[in-house]
């Protein structure tokens, strides 16, 4: 059989393939490739498994150092995001700063009120940065409040929406004005507007300065309703233009407020500062309102004007510098806790123009665009 | 040692209401830390403790206030002597009396606060009571929630304490 075999393998190696190839090598070269494919592909495939093996090993390690390199980068936005958000905020107050004439020291709120009843921050300045009391404190967004009492480093804010918080306001379109009380809340109302006011829903309101603490027009909020019985407006509210739960840096108004609404509000028929500032409103402004917190015993504000009366006539008119003069307002006047610097309630326009011949019409304002409607209810 | 861990609470309180309490709900809703730590002393340590907590607490809230100092203190001493007087005559450990009894020192809280300022003519209240059910409510939602902790507190530890033994 052996034999056979070994013959018939003698003879194929001597017979060709009609290509000329001889037939047991073609057929050992077949065979033998197949075995190399296989070899081949078996090593390939051990090959890549281990390759991918290391590379899943290494991707997986890569995934890890990425996913915390991922976690950082997410932490380190958020700080980068709140310092951006708070160099917005110190650029906004920067701004602010530039964009005005008054020289102020800003300050960062460091906590707020110990007592719910009382609507107070506390800032990082105090007298041994110039901070005094009855200082107007202001932020990009608007008014903010005044100083009540500072300490060596540091000062206690009365917000605007504090009950005891009051600020002399004007509207700004129609330049009605009015005295704005906090509520305690988060709105404002703005009391002693005059029955003949044009006064409409989403009218900014702005400082008046008339009280002597807050500069002249800067914004306090946007009236968002008001009523009107028997032809008087009760219960205008004002939102604040403030988000007094945000606060986290202030300007503290550390110069007096430019009491040049003397000179602009001469115009408009609104009488300008007196140096007479402890006479009581009763005696010179009679028909002026009562304070809406009758019960605090409060005389007239130590810088409050006083509005002129029929028997006592207006200031005389401003010289042609009175706007670039800043005039010498009278020293602060330390309050007591609590007592609120209420300014004085302002006179109705028929009576603030009563020396003008059109008794409704104020005279544009310097600083605003003249009303389109003045006085029309 | 108790009155140290009054004056510690007090003084928590305080810190907490001075930094975190503005920033509850966007700052409008006034809840009073100080207030909850008095009705919580007054609760656990009688009409006494409750009545000087509530005092020094008043005090020391006046004085960083803008009002007359004394006035928030009487009223804080006057409600926490009587929950304390309260919380020894009933039995107050189920969750609504306490929520009854933290309303109740909240409103009578208010009260006495506002009745001694206008009693005075220092102070007006226009329309007070939305602010005061809005306060009662908070300070009873936050009274519930220290009573919680501090009651879980102990158990919690105890939990943990018998785990590291069991390993």
């Amino acid at each position: 059989m052996a034999v056979a075999v070994g013959h018939i393998l003698l003879i194929s190696a001597q017979v060709s393939t009609h290509r000329g190839i001889p037939l047991l090598e073609a057929i050992t070269f077949g065979a033998f490739a197949e075995v190399q494919r296989a070899a081949t592909s078996a090593i390939e495939s051990v090959r890549d498994t281990w390759t991918n093996y290391f590379a899943l090993q290494q991707i997986r390690r890569e995934n890890a150092e990425l996913r915390e390199e991922v976690s950082k980068l997410r932490v380190g936005l958020q700080q980068e995001r709140a310092l951006a958000e708070q160099t917005r905020t110190l650029q906004q107050l920067l701004d602010l700063r530039s964009s005005t004439s008054l020289s102020t020291t800003a300050a960062a709120v460091i906590a707020g009120g110990a007592s719910p009843e009382f609507r107070t921050i506390t800032i990082d300045k105090g007298t041994g940065d110039g901070i005094d009391s009855d200082m107007a404190v202001i932020s990009p967004a608007g008014v903010v409040g005044r100083i009540v009492l500072p300490t060596a480093r540091a000062a206690k804010v009365q917000l605007l929406i504090d009950r005891d918080a009051a600020a002399g306001v004007l509207v700004e379109r129609s330049r009605a004005q009015g005295v704005l009380i906090g509520t305690g809340a988060d709105r404002l109302r703005l009391d002693h507007v005059p029955a003949t006011a044009d006064v409409k829903i989403g009218d900014r309101v702005v400082t008046s300065g008339i009280e002597g603490i807050y500069p002249k027009g800067f914004a306090i909020g946007q009236i968002e309703s008001f009523e009107r019985r028997a032809g008087e407006f009760t219960a205008v509210m004002v939102r604040p233009a403030v988000e007094f739960s945000n606060l986290e840096a202030v300007l503290v108004v550390t110069s007096p407020p430019q009491t040049d609404i003397g000179s602009r509000t001469q115009k408009a028929g609104v009488a300008a500062p007196k140096a007479d500032v402890t006479t009581p409103v009763s005696e010179t402004a009679a028909p002026a309102p009562a304070p809406a917190r009758a019960p605090t015993p409060a005389p007239a504000p130590p810088r409050a004007p006083v509005a002129p009366t029929q028997a006592q006539p207006a200031a005389p008119a401003p010289r042609p510098d009175a706007a670039t003069r800043k005039p010498q307002p009278p020293p602060r006047r330390r309050q007591t806790r609590g007592n609120v610097q209420k300014p004085a309630a302002p006179q109705s326009q028929s009576q603030v123009t009563a020396p003008e011949p059109g008794p409704t019409t104020p005279a544009p304002d310097n600083s605003a665009p003249p009303s389109s409607a003045p006085g029309v209810p | 040692m108790r009155a140290a861990g009054v004056l510690i609470s007090i003084a928590l309180a305080l810190a907490l209401q001075t930094t975190l309490a503005r920033f509850v709900v966007g700052g409008t809703a006034p809840i009073d830390l100080v207030l909850v730590a008095v009705v919580y002393i007054a609760l656990t340590s009688g009409p006494v403790s409750g009545m000087l907590a509530g005092s020094v607490a008043g005090l020391i809230q006046d004085s960083l206030s803008t009002g007359v100092v004394g006035i928030g203190g009487l009223a804080k001493a006057t409600v926490g002597f009587v929950v304390g007087v309260l919380g020894q005559q009933f039995i107050v450990t189920a969750a609504l009396p306490r929520l009854v009894m933290f309303v109740g020192a909240s409103v009578g809280y208010q009260l006495v606060f506002m009745g001694i300022y206008t009693l005075l003519q220092q102070r007006s209240f226009p329309s007070p009571w939305k602010a005061m059910a809005t306060q009662a409510l908070g300070n009873a939602v936050v009274g519930m929630i220290v009573f919680t902790i501090v009651e879980a507190f102990p158990g919690v530890m105890e939990r943990r304490r018998a785990g590291r033994r069991r390993h």
